[in-house]
């Protein structure tokens, strides 16, 4: 079992979708708080929802704000980087920089991108918490 | 590495974070725990002017840059308006060298870039002198 954990996280690494930061983040895990990394993984995973729908929301609008768009990726980006979300964080980065050449289409396409990898990484880490308990 | 950390309960440092960001707070939170410094932590800049006006002080203030209502080098700027001595140490992504400058100008003692780690934190206790014990 503890195997089976250690390549899920292994994959996790190797795949792009977790950089050293995440390794930072179990550092911080201890016995006083045994499921640090679950729990800030799920706070992570209910503030990025809540983006994505502020997000989706803006974005159906029609009318590109592209301040808007960038303060709430800036706080995307910011979580993601926090947690060692590498993949996500690299879609917030170019999503940034399309905002910041008023650029909807790009936009729009590494906004879709940025989902796929979101869900992609939430369910990965699900199969990685569930294992290790 | 766990078992390295060293413990600054004895010397009763205390500390504020100031971020809008949630994961960003806990974590922060958190490494402050871990090195035994008792933290309260606010969701913007003016949240930390407030909790000073009430009464507060703290040894080290963690400040985000961008936050709404009040961002951190607005806050920077009032906190030592208002006398405020504490070391107050600038915490931010990637900033660019105008940003910077400026966070820094508005009163900062340190600045580091998040994400913050342990090691970084460390940094920024022996920057400011604060005495940290291995």
């Amino acid at each position: 079992m503890q195997r089976q954990v250690a390549l899920i996280k292994q994959s996790l690494f190797d795949q792009g979708y977790l950089d050293e930061q995440f390794i930072e983040l179990e550092e911080l895990q201890d016995d006083a708080n045994p499921n640090f990394v679950e729990e800030v993984a799920t706070l992570y995973f209910k503030d990025s929802a809540r983006l994505i729908s502020n997000i989706e929301q803006a974005l159906e609008r029609g009318s590109f704000d592209f301040n808007r768009l960038d303060n709430y990726m800036h706080q995307f980006k910011g979580s993601s980087t926090s947690i060692g979300a590498s993949k996500v964080k690299t879609e917030c980065t170019m999503f940034r920089e399309y905002c910041r050449v008023g650029n909807a289409e790009g936009c729009l396409r590494t906004f879709k991108q940025l989902k796929k990898e979101h869900a992609t990484l939430r369910k990965k880490l699900e199969q990685y918490f569930q294992a290790s308990k | 590495m766990a078992d390295e950390v060293p413990s600054l309960a004895e010397s009763k440092l205390t500390a504020l974070v100031v971020d809008d960001n949630f994961v960003n707070q806990t974590m922060h939170h958190k490494l402050l725990d871990r090195l035994g410094i008792k933290n309260d932590v606010v969701c913007n800049g003016q949240e930390a002017v407030d909790v000073h006006c009430s009464g507060r002080n703290y040894d080290l203030i963690l400040m985000d840059m961008e936050m709404p209502i009040l961002n951190g080098i607005q806050a920077t700027k009032r906190l030592r308006e208002m006398g405020i001595e504490s070391k107050i140490a600038g915490v931010t992504t990637r900033a660019n060298e105008g940003d910077k400058k400026e966070f820094m100008e508005a009163g900062l003692n340190d600045f580091q870039e998040k994400p913050l780690t342990i090691s970084k934190l460390l940094s920024i206790l022996h920057r400011l002198d604060f005495h940290v014990q291995t």
